[in-house]
């Protein structure tokens, strides 16, 4: 299997989805000539020509509009944002117009549309680009939410968004771009909806995606030499959630921590907690854990900017606390 | 002189209008007595805009509108009970009572619907024309908006593109002089809608909304022009509602007096009178008309009237599209018309993209002139 960087990833399930259907085209800031603000759509405009990856100017409302009617008529749109915090400014045309337009119209319409750019904290951008904004989208009925962790996931959530019938959202890491993995060639298919355990273990599940996985990787790796087992697992999508999922890893360890980069208030976190305890509480042995970004703006000095996000120390002292182990 | 206008043009826009008009009258009666809720925006006095161009234009072509949005879907052949259903909330609905007032939705007819966020349709329409282009079809997209949606961003930002992209696509600004209660001069800096076209070297020109054949012609030169491939059109139809913005609205912020002059220029008497003068129909003619759209208006509230609530498992549909879920296809349901004109998009594998958005040529040219290397 090849070793690809996630950018890489996402690069090959867009030209295999494009070379599949023509239906499929991409328009974004940078996408064309520039190859993609971080390269995810590096070398198509050459092969696809532009007509299909379209360099779109910087007005996040007006293109994500001209994409959603594309789709109302049949077109399979992928709107790239050049970063999730700039989206802000397409709300409207996402989640009033995308994410309404079959229930609004009693069925006869259906909106196959992928929103996708990168989301999350970090790399001393302060407050306006650096968000993780998942639990904003996870809260409409209506569409999908998507964030993969690995190279492989990337590849074929994508390739799932974009033959899915509904608008589907794809955040992907910002600071995972860069990050190599294995990639299965070809027909590689993740299905949305499915959640994937990452690590198995038998005395805590960290449940988590995208950029924390790896965070939750490093804490396991601790904790497993100190003797604790660790089960992780990745959501992967975030709308709808994987329920079975979560209530069977918790069965298995009876303890969990949900450790996520957003916001604590109405973070997608705390969903996952309701479901454990409202389903699941006969399983449970403790009470459990969030691990969340601090609930504050962004600071730009990098000793602020690494005290807000949660990190693999951070993570391990909740597996201690839902352990009743010292430190706690 | 001879009008240059056929009989049946005259008498096919006449009862559009008229039926567009009883219609908003029977359905703002319905809503005084409370059969029909949330906001009601009635579009009594802009009748000779929706039949003017829908005799302008082709059937086929896609259309969308704001959240005044009953009387278009009528003038393209909506069934009158399914719209008055809608607004009823009931199952009959094009929506099955889900959409409501502000959103009129007819895909059989190419009616891409009514939306509530003030401008947000003008995006929409952009890719709707975007796909024509996209497919090689030759077919425009009418997209009607109010004098106040002229001022959100997303006009500006879709106009932008719309021109530079030379998008398949006719915006109808339908100035009837207020944004809600806001005299459309009071809040824009250039209240003449259409001159904002100058600005993206688009095509813009305003028609008395009022004037049946004014919009008829203006259309269908639009159109002509926007086929042959020149790019988007911005029309202004200066027109005016006799009513308040919605059914809540009692309209204290203008004058009786300004109301009743505008009422003189009522399109619909002005068609009559024209083609009664121009002896091509007689005014039996137009009470046969009348008393037909009465009748067929009765039944549509009749209709709406009988039709069911939706059932509560009905929540639990039409949100997301389950796999190999079918899309719902109204007159079908409702009324078990065979429906023949359901859209129909080629697949990925039959479509040839044969369209430069930016030709290449042009690109390296460009390139080339600035000293880069592509």
């Amino acid at each position: 299997m090849a070793e690809l960087m996630y950018r890489e990833a996402l690069n090959q399930a867009l030209a295999e989805e494009m070379e599949r259907d023509a239906n499929v085209f991409l328009i974004g800031e940078e996408v064309g000539r520039y190859q993609g603000a971080f390269k995810v759509s590096q070398g198509l405009l050459d092969r696809f020509g532009s007509a299909r990856i379209i360099d779109a100017p910087i007005s996040e409302l007006g293109f994500t509009g001209l994409g959603v009617g594309a789709a109302m008529v049949g077109l399979r749109p992928v709107v790239e944002m050049m970063t999730w915090n700039f989206a802000i400014l397409a709300m409207d045309q996402i989640v009033n117009n995308a994410a309404k337009l079959r229930h609004m119209s009693g069925g006869q319409l259906r909106c196959p549309i992928v929103f996708r750019g990168p989301g999350g904290a970090g790399g001393r951008l302060s407050s306006q680009h650096s968000q993780a904004l998942e639990s904003t989208y996870a809260h409409f009925p209506g569409l999908k939410v998507v964030a993969p962790a690995t190279p492989a996931d990337a590849k074929g959530l994508l390739k799932s968004a974009i033959r899915d019938e509904n608008p589907v959202i794809m955040i992907e890491g910002e600071r995972l771009y860069a990050l190599k993995g294995e990639v299965p060639e070809g027909e590689h298919i993740v299905p949305i909806g499915k959640a994937d355990v990452k690590r198995e273990g038998k005395d805590v599940s960290l449940i988590t995606w995208s950029r924390m996985y790896y965070f939750c990787e490093e804490a396991a790796k601790q904790l497993e030499a100190e003797g604790i087992s660790v089960e992780i697992l990745d959501l992967r999508t975030l709308r709808p959630l994987d329920e079975e999922a979560i209530l069977a890893t918790v069965r298995k360890t009876n303890r969990a921590v949900v450790v996520e980069e957003g916001w604590p208030l109405a973070g997608v976190g705390a969903q996952v907690v309701d479901i454990i305890q409202s389903k699941g509480f006969d399983d449970l042995d403790a009470p459990v854990v969030r691990v969340t970004g601090l609930d504050v703006n962004m600071s730009y000095a990098a000793n602020l900017e690494n005290a807000i996000q949660p990190d693999a120390p951070k993570i391990v002292a909740a597996v201690k606390k839902v352990l009743y182990r010292e430190g706690a | 002189m001879a009008s240059k206008y056929s009989k049946d043009l005259l008498l096919t826009m006449y009862r559009k209008m008229y039926l567009m008009r009883r219609f908003e009258e029977r359905a703002g009666q319905q809503y005084g007595l409370g059969k029909i809720a949330g906001f009601c925006h009635l579009y009594i006095g802009q009748e000779a805009v929706a039949a003017g161009v829908e005799e302008a234009i082709r059937p086929d072509d896609y259309m969308l509108s704001g959240y005044r949005d009953h009387a278009q879907p009528l003038a393209r052949g909506s069934d009158a009970g399914m719209v008055m259903a809608e607004l009823f909330g009931r199952t009959g609905g094009y929506s099955k009572g889900k959409g409501g007032s502000m959103h009129i939705f007819d895909i059989e007819h190419h009616f891409y619907g009514g939306y509530g966020i003030v401008g947000a349709q003008i995006g929409l329409a952009a890719g709707m024309a975007f796909a024509s282009r996209y497919r090689n079809e030759d077919r425009i997209t009418v997209c009607y908006f109010g004098d106040a949606a002229a001022n959100q961003g997303i006009f500006h930002e879709t106009l932008n593109m719309a021109v530079k992209w030379k998008l398949p696509v006719l915006y109808i600004c339908e100035n009837n002089r207020y944004g809600m209660g806001t005299a459309i001069a009071r809040v824009a800096a250039v209240p003449e809608i259409h001159k904002r076209g100058e600005a993206y070297g688009m095509r813009h020109e305003a028609v008395d909304g009022m004037d049946v054949l004014k919009m008829y012609e203006a259309v269908k030169d639009a159109a002509a022009y926007i086929r042959a491939g020149n790019g988007p059109v911005l029309m202004e139809a200066n027109t005016y509602r006799f009513r308040g913005h919605s059914m809540a609205d009692p309209a204290t912020y203008r004058t009786k007096q300004e109301v009743e002059d505008e009422r003189k220029n009522d399109p619909i008497p002005r068609l009559k009178d024209y083609a009664i003068a121009q002896k091509l129909a007689k005014a039996e003619e137009f009470d046969a008309i009348e008393e037909e759209v009465k009748q067929q208006v009765d039944a549509a509230v009749k209709f709406a009237d009988e039709s069911p609530e939706p059932s509560l498992d009905e929540l639990w549909k039409d949100t997301i599209v389950e796999e190999g879920e079918e899309d719902v296809r109204p007159r079908e349901r409702v009324l078990g018309v065979k429906v023949t004109n359901w859209p129909k998009y080629p697949s990925g594998q039959e479509l040839k993209v044969t369209w430069d958005l930016e030709p290449r040529e042009q690109a390296e040219k460009a390139d080339k002139a600035a000293g880069l290397k592509r």
